[in-house]
Protein backbone atom coordinates (compact mmCIF):
# COMPACT_ATOMS: atom_id res chain seq x y z
CA UNK A 1 0.00 0.00 0.00
CA UNK A 2 3.28 2.13 0.00
CA UNK A 3 2.61 3.47 -3.93
CA UNK A 4 1.53 6.52 -4.10
CA UNK A 5 1.99 7.58 -0.18
CA UNK A 6 5.61 8.50 -0.51
CA UNK A 7 6.46 12.33 1.05
CA UNK A 8 9.13 14.14 0.46
CA UNK A 9 10.59 12.21 3.85
CA UNK A 10 10.17 8.91 2.81
CA UNK A 11 12.51 6.79 1.01
CA UNK A 12 11.33 3.78 -1.25
CA UNK A 13 14.06 1.31 0.19
CA UNK A 14 13.32 -2.79 1.00
CA UNK A 15 15.09 -3.07 4.58
CA UNK A 16 14.19 -4.75 7.87
CA UNK A 17 13.87 -1.49 9.16
CA UNK A 18 11.65 -0.37 6.41
CA UNK A 19 8.78 -3.58 7.17
CA UNK A 20 8.95 -3.41 10.92
CA UNK A 21 5.07 -2.26 12.02
CA UNK A 22 4.64 1.55 12.32
CA UNK A 23 3.67 1.10 15.87
CA UNK A 24 6.97 -0.24 17.14
CA UNK A 25 8.81 2.06 15.37
CA UNK A 26 7.26 5.24 16.65
CA UNK A 27 7.45 3.93 20.21
CA UNK A 28 11.17 3.06 19.73
CA UNK A 29 11.67 6.94 18.35
CA UNK A 30 9.76 8.62 21.20
CA UNK A 31 11.76 6.57 23.81
CA UNK A 32 15.05 6.93 22.65
CA UNK A 33 14.14 10.67 21.90
CA UNK A 34 13.34 10.85 25.48
CA UNK A 35 16.28 9.40 26.78
CA UNK A 36 17.97 11.73 25.06
CA UNK A 37 16.93 14.82 26.14
CA UNK A 38 16.88 13.45 30.39
CA UNK A 39 20.70 12.53 29.90
CA UNK A 40 22.76 15.14 31.32
CA UNK A 41 24.46 17.31 29.09
CA UNK A 42 28.00 16.73 30.61
CA UNK A 43 27.66 13.32 29.62
CA UNK A 44 29.71 13.48 26.14
CA UNK A 45 30.67 9.99 25.87
CA UNK A 46 26.82 9.06 26.08
CA UNK A 47 25.53 11.10 23.04
CA UNK A 48 28.35 9.70 21.24
CA UNK A 49 26.74 6.13 21.95
CA UNK A 50 23.47 7.45 21.04
CA UNK A 51 25.16 8.95 17.97
CA UNK A 52 26.52 5.58 16.78
CA UNK A 53 22.96 3.77 16.88
CA UNK A 54 21.28 6.32 14.96
CA UNK A 55 24.43 5.74 12.73
CA UNK A 56 23.84 1.42 12.75
CA UNK A 57 19.97 2.18 11.85
CA UNK A 58 20.69 4.13 8.93
CA UNK A 59 22.72 1.41 7.93
CA UNK A 60 20.51 -1.14 8.48
CA UNK A 61 17.62 0.99 6.97
CA UNK A 62 20.12 1.66 3.81
CA UNK A 63 19.44 5.40 4.41
CA UNK A 64 22.73 7.21 2.81
CA UNK A 65 24.12 10.15 5.11
CA UNK A 66 23.86 12.34 2.91
CA UNK A 67 20.40 12.17 2.79
CA UNK A 68 19.65 12.09 5.98
CA UNK A 69 22.22 15.15 6.62
CA UNK A 70 20.63 17.21 3.78
CA UNK A 71 16.92 16.74 5.43
CA UNK A 72 18.26 17.89 9.24
CA UNK A 73 18.99 20.95 7.48
CA UNK A 74 15.68 21.51 9.26
CA UNK A 75 17.03 22.18 12.82
CA UNK A 76 19.34 25.07 11.26
CA UNK A 77 16.89 27.54 12.70
CA UNK A 78 17.45 26.27 16.18
CA UNK A 79 21.24 25.83 15.78
CA UNK A 80 21.72 29.65 14.95
CA UNK A 81 20.22 29.97 18.48
CA UNK A 82 21.96 27.97 20.08
CA UNK A 83 25.43 29.76 18.59
CA UNK A 84 24.35 32.75 20.23
CA UNK A 85 24.10 31.40 23.49
CA UNK A 86 28.11 31.71 23.81
CA UNK A 87 28.63 35.05 23.07
CA UNK A 88 25.59 36.26 25.14
CA UNK A 89 25.93 33.63 28.14
CA UNK A 90 26.61 34.89 32.23
CA UNK A 91 29.14 33.28 34.12
CA UNK A 92 32.72 32.06 33.87
CA UNK A 93 33.89 32.78 30.59
CA UNK A 94 36.75 31.26 28.37
CA UNK A 95 38.79 33.02 25.65
CA UNK A 96 39.04 30.98 22.46
CA UNK A 97 40.74 32.71 19.20
CA UNK A 98 40.04 36.24 20.82
CA UNK A 99 36.46 35.93 21.34
CA UNK A 100 35.22 35.73 25.38
CA UNK A 101 32.72 32.59 25.49
CA UNK A 102 30.85 31.86 28.44
CA UNK A 103 31.26 28.13 29.67
CA UNK A 104 27.56 28.29 30.62
CA UNK A 105 26.74 29.17 27.09
CA UNK A 106 29.00 26.65 25.64
CA UNK A 107 27.67 24.21 27.57
CA UNK A 108 23.66 25.15 26.82
CA UNK A 109 24.98 25.57 22.91
CA UNK A 110 25.93 21.97 22.81
CA UNK A 111 22.97 20.88 24.69
CA UNK A 112 20.77 22.50 22.45
CA UNK A 113 22.87 21.06 19.19
CA UNK A 114 23.58 17.73 20.46
CA UNK A 115 19.99 17.20 21.40
CA UNK A 116 18.15 18.56 18.81
CA UNK A 117 20.48 16.80 15.90
CA UNK A 118 19.68 13.44 17.40
CA UNK A 119 16.21 13.56 18.23
CA UNK A 120 15.82 15.12 14.27
CA UNK A 121 17.60 12.19 12.99
CA UNK A 122 15.87 9.67 14.94
CA UNK A 123 12.18 11.32 13.32
CA UNK A 124 14.02 11.64 9.95
CA UNK A 125 14.61 7.76 9.92
CA UNK A 126 11.56 7.21 11.40
CA UNK A 127 9.80 9.07 8.17
CA UNK A 128 12.09 7.66 5.47
CA UNK A 129 11.40 4.10 6.80
CA UNK A 130 7.35 4.63 7.05
CA UNK A 131 5.01 5.81 4.30
CA UNK A 132 2.46 8.18 5.66
CA UNK A 133 -0.61 5.93 5.64
CA UNK A 134 1.14 3.52 7.85
CA UNK A 135 2.16 5.80 10.39
CA UNK A 136 -1.16 6.85 10.55
CA UNK A 137 -1.88 3.33 11.22
CA UNK A 138 0.77 2.75 13.94
CA UNK A 139 -1.09 6.12 15.50
CA UNK A 140 -4.04 4.91 15.42
CA UNK A 141 -2.93 0.86 17.09
CA UNK A 142 -1.12 2.92 19.63
CA UNK A 143 -4.94 4.10 20.84
CA UNK A 144 -3.94 7.91 19.64
CA UNK A 145 -7.47 9.36 19.81
CA UNK A 146 -9.63 8.62 16.67
CA UNK A 147 -10.30 12.58 16.31
CA UNK A 148 -6.55 12.80 15.48
CA UNK A 149 -6.21 9.92 13.24
CA UNK A 150 -8.81 10.26 11.16
CA UNK A 151 -8.50 14.05 10.24
CA UNK A 152 -4.38 13.06 9.33
CA UNK A 153 -6.77 9.74 7.62
CA UNK A 154 -8.84 12.68 5.32
CA UNK A 155 -5.47 15.22 5.39
CA UNK A 156 -3.69 12.58 3.37
CA UNK A 157 -6.66 12.05 1.15
CA UNK A 158 -7.59 15.52 0.65
CA UNK A 159 -4.20 16.84 0.59
CA UNK A 160 -3.55 16.73 -3.07
CA UNK A 161 -6.91 17.41 -4.26
CA UNK A 162 -7.03 20.71 -2.39
CA UNK A 163 -3.07 21.21 -3.85
CA UNK A 164 -4.92 20.56 -7.33
CA UNK A 165 -7.79 22.75 -6.80
CA UNK A 166 -5.33 25.32 -5.87
CA UNK A 167 -3.51 24.99 -9.29
CA UNK A 168 -6.55 25.16 -11.08
CA UNK A 169 -8.04 28.50 -9.45
CA UNK A 170 -3.61 29.70 -10.23
CA UNK A 171 -4.10 28.75 -13.90
CA UNK A 172 -7.01 30.25 -14.36
CA UNK A 173 -5.89 33.61 -12.64
CA UNK A 174 -2.80 33.67 -14.65
CA UNK A 175 -5.18 32.95 -17.42
CA UNK A 176 -6.71 36.36 -17.16
CA UNK A 177 -3.32 38.16 -16.72
CA UNK A 178 -3.05 38.13 -13.41
CA UNK A 179 0.90 39.10 -12.90
CA UNK A 180 1.48 40.08 -9.21
CA UNK A 181 4.59 41.91 -8.63
CA UNK A 182 3.91 43.92 -5.58
CA UNK A 183 2.26 43.39 -2.38
CA UNK A 184 -0.86 44.98 -3.09
CA UNK A 185 -1.49 43.24 -6.03
CA UNK A 186 -1.68 40.62 -3.40
CA UNK A 187 -5.79 40.51 -2.75
CA UNK A 188 -6.76 38.02 -5.88
CA UNK A 189 -4.14 35.47 -4.47
CA UNK A 190 -5.68 35.90 -0.97
CA UNK A 191 -9.36 36.23 -1.94
CA UNK A 192 -8.29 32.87 -3.95
CA UNK A 193 -7.17 31.18 -0.66
CA UNK A 194 -11.01 32.08 0.96
CA UNK A 195 -12.75 30.73 -1.97
CA UNK A 196 -10.25 27.88 -1.41
CA UNK A 197 -11.62 27.53 2.16
CA UNK A 198 -15.01 27.72 1.03
CA UNK A 199 -14.71 25.11 -1.50
CA UNK A 200 -12.51 22.63 0.73
CA UNK A 201 -15.85 23.53 3.54
CA UNK A 202 -18.43 22.44 1.43
CA UNK A 203 -16.96 19.15 -0.10
CA UNK A 204 -16.25 18.16 3.18
CA UNK A 205 -20.34 18.62 3.85
CA UNK A 206 -20.54 16.30 0.59
CA UNK A 207 -17.75 13.70 1.63
CA UNK A 208 -19.33 13.57 5.27
CA UNK A 209 -23.44 12.86 3.41
CA UNK A 210 -21.43 10.36 1.24
CA UNK A 211 -20.05 8.81 3.98
CA UNK A 212 -23.46 8.24 6.12
CA UNK A 213 -24.88 7.05 2.72
CA UNK A 214 -22.81 4.35 3.32
CA UNK A 215 -23.57 3.48 6.64
CA UNK A 216 -20.89 5.89 8.67
CA UNK A 217 -21.26 5.48 12.23
CA UNK A 218 -18.65 8.35 13.88
CA UNK A 219 -16.03 5.51 13.89
CA UNK A 220 -13.42 4.03 10.92
CA UNK A 221 -13.96 0.47 10.79
CA UNK A 222 -10.83 -1.21 11.77
CA UNK A 223 -9.97 -3.59 8.68
CA UNK A 224 -6.28 -3.37 8.23
CA UNK A 225 -4.13 -5.99 9.47
CA UNK A 226 -3.43 -6.68 13.29
CA UNK A 227 -1.42 -5.60 16.08
CA UNK A 228 2.61 -6.22 15.48
CA UNK A 229 3.86 -9.30 15.90
CA UNK A 230 6.10 -9.75 19.64
CA UNK A 231 9.38 -10.12 17.03
CA UNK A 232 8.81 -6.24 15.53
CA UNK A 233 8.15 -5.30 19.43
CA UNK A 234 11.64 -7.13 20.48
CA UNK A 235 13.39 -5.93 17.22
CA UNK A 236 12.68 -2.55 17.79
CA UNK A 237 12.98 -2.25 21.68
CA UNK A 238 16.92 -2.44 20.68
CA UNK A 239 17.10 1.09 20.20
CA UNK A 240 15.51 2.33 23.59
CA UNK A 241 16.86 -0.46 25.43
CA UNK A 242 20.64 0.41 24.08
CA UNK A 243 20.29 4.25 24.69
CA UNK A 244 19.35 3.52 28.09
CA UNK A 245 21.87 1.18 28.60
CA UNK A 246 24.75 4.23 27.48
CA UNK A 247 22.77 6.85 29.63
CA UNK A 248 22.99 4.35 33.18
CA UNK A 249 26.38 3.25 32.63
CA UNK A 250 27.40 7.22 31.28
CA UNK A 251 25.60 8.04 34.48
CA UNK A 252 27.63 5.17 36.90
CA UNK A 253 31.45 5.59 35.81
CA UNK A 254 31.49 9.50 36.23
CA UNK B 1 -47.73 -8.77 -11.23
CA UNK B 2 -48.12 -5.38 -10.23
CA UNK B 3 -49.61 -5.21 -6.73
CA UNK B 4 -47.90 -9.28 -6.01
CA UNK B 5 -44.76 -8.23 -6.30
CA UNK B 6 -43.09 -5.40 -3.25
CA UNK B 7 -41.98 -2.55 -5.17
CA UNK B 8 -38.40 -1.82 -4.60
CA UNK B 9 -39.19 1.57 -3.84
CA UNK B 10 -42.47 3.47 -2.87
CA UNK B 11 -42.72 6.98 -1.97
CA UNK B 12 -45.94 8.76 -1.14
CA UNK B 13 -47.31 11.95 -0.65
CA UNK B 14 -44.01 13.01 0.12
CA UNK B 15 -42.94 17.08 1.35
CA UNK B 16 -39.70 18.53 2.50
CA UNK B 17 -39.60 22.17 2.97
CA UNK B 18 -35.33 23.62 3.82
CA UNK B 19 -34.92 25.32 6.85
CA UNK B 20 -35.15 28.45 5.04
CA UNK B 21 -38.85 28.27 4.41
CA UNK B 22 -38.29 27.17 0.22
CA UNK B 23 -40.25 24.21 -0.54
CA UNK B 24 -38.14 21.41 -2.06
CA UNK B 25 -40.61 18.87 -2.46
CA UNK B 26 -44.61 19.34 -3.23
CA UNK B 27 -46.21 15.67 -2.70
CA UNK B 28 -44.03 13.00 -4.70
CA UNK B 29 -45.48 9.69 -5.20
CA UNK B 30 -42.97 7.05 -7.29
CA UNK B 31 -43.04 3.32 -6.99
CA UNK B 32 -40.20 1.35 -8.63
CA UNK B 33 -40.63 -2.42 -9.78
CA UNK B 34 -37.61 -4.82 -8.63
CA UNK B 35 -34.79 -4.47 -11.26
CA UNK B 36 -36.58 -1.82 -12.97
CA UNK B 37 -34.23 1.19 -14.30
CA UNK B 38 -36.03 4.58 -14.42
CA UNK B 39 -34.03 8.08 -15.12
CA UNK B 40 -35.34 10.87 -13.08
CA UNK B 41 -35.53 14.26 -14.88
CA UNK B 42 -36.08 17.68 -14.67
CA UNK B 43 -34.49 21.02 -14.46
CA UNK B 44 -31.41 22.27 -12.16
CA UNK B 45 -33.51 23.38 -8.99
CA UNK B 46 -36.51 21.17 -9.71
CA UNK B 47 -35.75 19.15 -6.27
CA UNK B 48 -33.62 15.94 -7.78
CA UNK B 49 -30.98 15.95 -5.17
CA UNK B 50 -33.20 16.56 -2.41
CA UNK B 51 -35.23 13.60 -3.14
CA UNK B 52 -32.34 11.37 -4.23
CA UNK B 53 -31.26 12.16 0.23
CA UNK B 54 -34.90 11.13 1.05
CA UNK B 55 -34.53 7.66 -0.32
CA UNK B 56 -31.67 7.04 2.39
CA UNK B 57 -32.98 9.16 5.10
CA UNK B 58 -30.17 11.80 5.30
CA UNK B 59 -33.16 14.26 4.33
CA UNK B 60 -36.70 14.44 6.66
CA UNK B 61 -39.18 15.89 8.16
CA UNK B 62 -41.75 16.39 5.94
CA UNK B 63 -45.28 14.30 5.97
CA UNK B 64 -44.71 11.26 3.73
CA UNK B 65 -43.39 8.53 3.35
CA UNK B 66 -40.45 6.49 1.70
CA UNK B 67 -39.89 2.61 1.90
CA UNK B 68 -37.36 0.51 0.47
CA UNK B 69 -38.69 -2.68 -0.31
CA UNK B 70 -41.37 -2.74 1.87
CA UNK B 71 -39.09 -1.30 4.96
CA UNK B 72 -39.93 2.01 5.36
CA UNK B 73 -37.28 4.66 6.00
CA UNK B 74 -37.59 5.64 10.22
CA UNK B 75 -34.94 8.50 10.54
CA UNK B 76 -35.24 7.96 14.09
CA UNK B 77 -34.40 4.29 14.57
CA UNK B 78 -30.72 3.38 14.31
CA UNK B 79 -30.88 -0.29 13.51
CA UNK B 80 -33.23 0.12 10.69
CA UNK B 81 -31.71 3.06 9.06
CA UNK B 82 -28.44 1.29 8.56
CA UNK B 83 -30.36 -1.59 6.37
CA UNK B 84 -31.92 1.11 4.34
CA UNK B 85 -28.43 2.64 3.76
CA UNK B 86 -27.60 -0.68 2.79
CA UNK B 87 -30.19 -1.35 0.53
CA UNK B 88 -29.91 2.20 -1.28
CA UNK B 89 -26.31 2.59 -2.60
CA UNK B 90 -26.20 6.37 -3.65
CA UNK B 91 -23.81 7.04 -6.10
CA UNK B 92 -22.60 10.90 -5.69
CA UNK B 93 -21.76 13.57 -8.78
CA UNK B 94 -18.20 14.19 -7.49
CA UNK B 95 -16.36 10.88 -7.15
CA UNK B 96 -13.81 12.81 -4.80
CA UNK B 97 -16.14 13.39 -2.50
CA UNK B 98 -17.52 9.97 -2.34
CA UNK B 99 -13.17 8.16 -2.44
CA UNK B 100 -11.87 9.60 0.42
CA UNK B 101 -9.88 6.71 1.71
CA UNK B 102 -6.66 6.16 1.40
CA UNK B 103 -6.47 3.66 -1.27
CA UNK B 104 -9.34 1.98 -3.69
CA UNK B 105 -9.66 -1.33 -1.57
CA UNK B 106 -9.81 0.45 1.54
CA UNK B 107 -12.54 2.60 -0.21
CA UNK B 108 -14.85 0.03 -1.29
CA UNK B 109 -14.64 -2.17 1.97
CA UNK B 110 -15.93 1.03 4.29
CA UNK B 111 -19.48 0.70 3.53
CA UNK B 112 -19.42 -3.40 3.75
CA UNK B 113 -17.40 -2.67 6.90
CA UNK B 114 -19.75 -0.45 8.50
CA UNK B 115 -22.08 -3.35 8.02
CA UNK B 116 -19.84 -5.18 10.38
CA UNK B 117 -18.72 -7.65 6.91
CA UNK B 118 -14.85 -8.67 8.35
CA UNK B 119 -11.97 -10.71 6.97
CA UNK B 120 -12.15 -12.83 4.22
CA UNK B 121 -16.23 -11.85 3.17
CA UNK B 122 -14.58 -8.56 3.51
CA UNK B 123 -12.11 -8.97 0.38
CA UNK B 124 -14.31 -11.31 -1.21
CA UNK B 125 -17.17 -8.29 -1.56
CA UNK B 126 -13.98 -5.59 -2.27
CA UNK B 127 -12.68 -8.46 -4.95
CA UNK B 128 -16.34 -8.83 -6.44
CA UNK B 129 -17.45 -5.60 -6.37
CA UNK B 130 -13.83 -4.03 -8.14
CA UNK B 131 -13.96 -6.99 -10.78
CA UNK B 132 -18.27 -5.88 -11.52
CA UNK B 133 -16.45 -1.94 -12.74
CA UNK B 134 -13.42 -3.66 -13.81
CA UNK B 135 -11.19 -2.01 -11.45
CA UNK B 136 -9.73 -4.89 -10.05
CA UNK B 137 -6.32 -4.25 -11.24
CA UNK B 138 -6.39 -0.71 -9.37
CA UNK B 139 -7.07 -1.87 -5.77
CA UNK B 140 -3.78 -0.71 -3.88
CA UNK B 141 -3.87 2.53 -5.72
CA UNK B 142 -4.72 6.02 -4.56
CA UNK B 143 -7.96 7.62 -5.82
CA UNK B 144 -6.66 10.64 -6.87
CA UNK B 145 -4.11 9.11 -9.54
CA UNK B 146 -7.07 7.40 -11.36
CA UNK B 147 -8.74 9.00 -14.43
CA UNK B 148 -12.07 10.62 -13.58
CA UNK B 149 -14.25 8.09 -15.57
CA UNK B 150 -12.06 5.21 -13.35
CA UNK B 151 -12.78 7.03 -10.19
CA UNK B 152 -16.36 7.36 -11.23
CA UNK B 153 -16.54 3.16 -12.17
CA UNK B 154 -14.87 2.97 -8.53
CA UNK B 155 -17.86 5.17 -6.55
CA UNK B 156 -20.23 2.69 -7.99
CA UNK B 157 -17.97 -0.38 -6.89
CA UNK B 158 -17.68 1.37 -2.92
CA UNK B 159 -21.62 1.26 -3.26
CA UNK B 160 -21.88 -1.98 -4.82
CA UNK B 161 -19.79 -3.66 -2.28
CA UNK B 162 -22.41 -2.87 0.45
CA UNK B 163 -25.12 -5.41 -2.29
CA UNK B 164 -27.96 -2.86 -2.53
CA UNK B 165 -30.84 -3.46 -3.84
CA UNK B 166 -31.70 0.02 -5.58
CA UNK B 167 -28.76 1.75 -7.22
CA UNK B 168 -28.95 5.45 -7.37
CA UNK B 169 -26.80 7.65 -9.45
CA UNK B 170 -26.59 11.41 -9.46
CA UNK B 171 -25.63 12.35 -12.91
CA UNK B 172 -23.09 9.45 -14.29
CA UNK B 173 -22.52 10.97 -17.31
CA UNK B 174 -21.38 13.88 -16.27
CA UNK B 175 -18.02 14.79 -17.04
CA UNK B 176 -17.02 11.54 -18.62
CA UNK B 177 -15.69 11.27 -22.17
CA UNK B 178 -17.39 9.42 -24.59
CA UNK B 179 -15.59 6.02 -23.73
CA UNK B 180 -15.87 6.02 -20.29
CA UNK B 181 -19.79 7.03 -20.65
CA UNK B 182 -19.91 4.07 -22.58
CA UNK B 183 -18.05 1.49 -20.34
CA UNK B 184 -20.39 2.60 -17.80
CA UNK B 185 -23.65 2.39 -19.36
CA UNK B 186 -22.29 -1.32 -20.09
CA UNK B 187 -21.57 -1.79 -16.26
CA UNK B 188 -24.68 -0.36 -15.50
CA UNK B 189 -26.74 -2.85 -18.10
CA UNK B 190 -25.20 -5.31 -16.71
CA UNK B 191 -25.66 -5.23 -13.07
CA UNK B 192 -28.75 -7.09 -11.28
CA UNK B 193 -30.04 -4.24 -9.40
CA UNK B 194 -33.21 -1.88 -9.75
CA UNK B 195 -31.49 1.58 -10.76
CA UNK B 196 -32.63 5.41 -10.34
CA UNK B 197 -30.28 7.22 -12.10
CA UNK B 198 -30.74 11.23 -12.16
CA UNK B 199 -29.62 13.26 -15.41
CA UNK B 200 -29.34 15.74 -17.44
CA UNK B 201 -28.09 13.54 -20.15
CA UNK B 202 -31.42 12.23 -22.18
CA UNK B 203 -29.43 10.33 -24.81
CA UNK B 204 -27.64 8.21 -21.83
CA UNK B 205 -31.52 7.87 -20.33
CA UNK B 206 -32.92 6.83 -23.26
CA UNK B 207 -30.01 4.08 -24.09
CA UNK B 208 -30.34 3.04 -20.44
CA UNK B 209 -33.59 3.45 -19.11
CA UNK B 210 -37.03 2.04 -20.80
CA UNK B 211 -39.25 4.24 -18.15
CA UNK B 212 -38.66 7.77 -16.98
CA UNK B 213 -40.27 10.00 -14.95
CA UNK B 214 -39.76 14.41 -14.91
CA UNK B 215 -39.82 16.24 -11.99
CA UNK B 216 -40.23 20.01 -11.46
CA UNK B 217 -40.72 22.25 -8.48
CA UNK B 218 -40.72 19.61 -6.29
CA UNK B 219 -43.89 17.51 -7.94
CA UNK B 220 -43.54 15.01 -10.12
CA UNK B 221 -45.03 16.01 -13.31
CA UNK B 222 -44.72 13.03 -16.00
CA UNK B 223 -44.17 9.36 -15.96
CA UNK B 224 -43.83 6.96 -19.05
CA UNK B 225 -41.65 5.34 -21.40
CA UNK B 226 -38.49 7.44 -22.04
CA UNK B 227 -39.26 7.51 -25.42
CA UNK B 228 -43.06 8.97 -25.69
CA UNK B 229 -41.73 11.25 -22.94
CA UNK B 230 -38.65 12.67 -25.02
CA UNK B 231 -40.81 12.82 -28.02
CA UNK B 232 -43.21 15.06 -26.49
CA UNK B 233 -41.70 18.39 -27.51
CA UNK B 234 -44.27 20.45 -25.72
CA UNK B 235 -43.56 18.43 -22.05
CA UNK B 236 -39.79 19.22 -22.68
CA UNK B 237 -39.72 22.36 -23.21
CA UNK B 238 -42.56 23.20 -20.72
CA UNK B 239 -40.32 22.21 -17.81
CA UNK B 240 -36.94 23.24 -19.50
CA UNK B 241 -35.94 20.11 -21.08
CA UNK B 242 -33.76 19.91 -24.12
CA UNK B 243 -32.54 17.42 -26.68
CA UNK B 244 -28.58 17.63 -28.28
CA UNK B 245 -29.44 19.18 -31.27
CA UNK B 246 -30.04 17.09 -33.99
CA UNK B 247 -30.98 14.56 -32.02
CA UNK B 248 -34.22 12.37 -32.48
CA UNK B 249 -35.49 9.84 -29.70
CA UNK B 250 -37.99 7.69 -31.79
CA UNK B 251 -34.43 6.87 -34.61
CA UNK B 252 -32.29 6.86 -31.81
CA UNK B 253 -34.71 4.05 -30.19
CA UNK B 254 -34.90 2.78 -33.31
CA UNK B 255 -31.30 1.98 -33.59
CA UNK B 256 -31.15 0.88 -30.17
CA UNK B 257 -33.71 -2.20 -30.33
CA UNK B 258 -32.21 -3.15 -34.29
CA UNK B 259 -28.80 -3.22 -32.07
CA UNK B 260 -29.68 -5.24 -29.35
CA UNK B 261 -31.45 -7.75 -31.35
CA UNK B 262 -28.14 -8.67 -33.91
CA UNK B 263 -25.62 -7.11 -31.46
Amino acid sequence: MSAGHAHPLHLERDSPIHRLSPEVKIVAVVLFTVIVVVTPRTEFAAFGGYALLIAGVAVLARVPALWLAKRATIELPFVLLAVALPLAGQGERVDWLGLSLSVDGLYGAWNIFAKGTLGVLASLLLAATTTMRDLVLGLDRLHCPPVFTQIMTFMLRYIDVLADDARRMRIARLSRGYDPRFLWQVKAFAVGVGALFLRSYERGERVYLAMLSRGYTGRLPQITGGPAPGRDWALSAVLPVAAAGIAVAGLLLT
Amino acid sequence: MIGVTTPALRISGLHFAYPDGREALRGVDLSLAPGERVALLGPNGAGKTTLVLHLNGILHGGPGRVEISGMPVTPGDRAAIAEIRRRVGIVFQDPDDQLFMPTVAEDVAFGPANLGVRGTELDDRVSEALAAVGMSEHRDQVPHHLSFGQRRRVAVATVLAMRPEILVLDEPSSNLDPASRRELAEILESLPVTVLMVTHDLPYALELCPRSVIIDDGRLVADGSTVTLLADRELMASHRLELPFGFDPVAAMTALAARRKNP
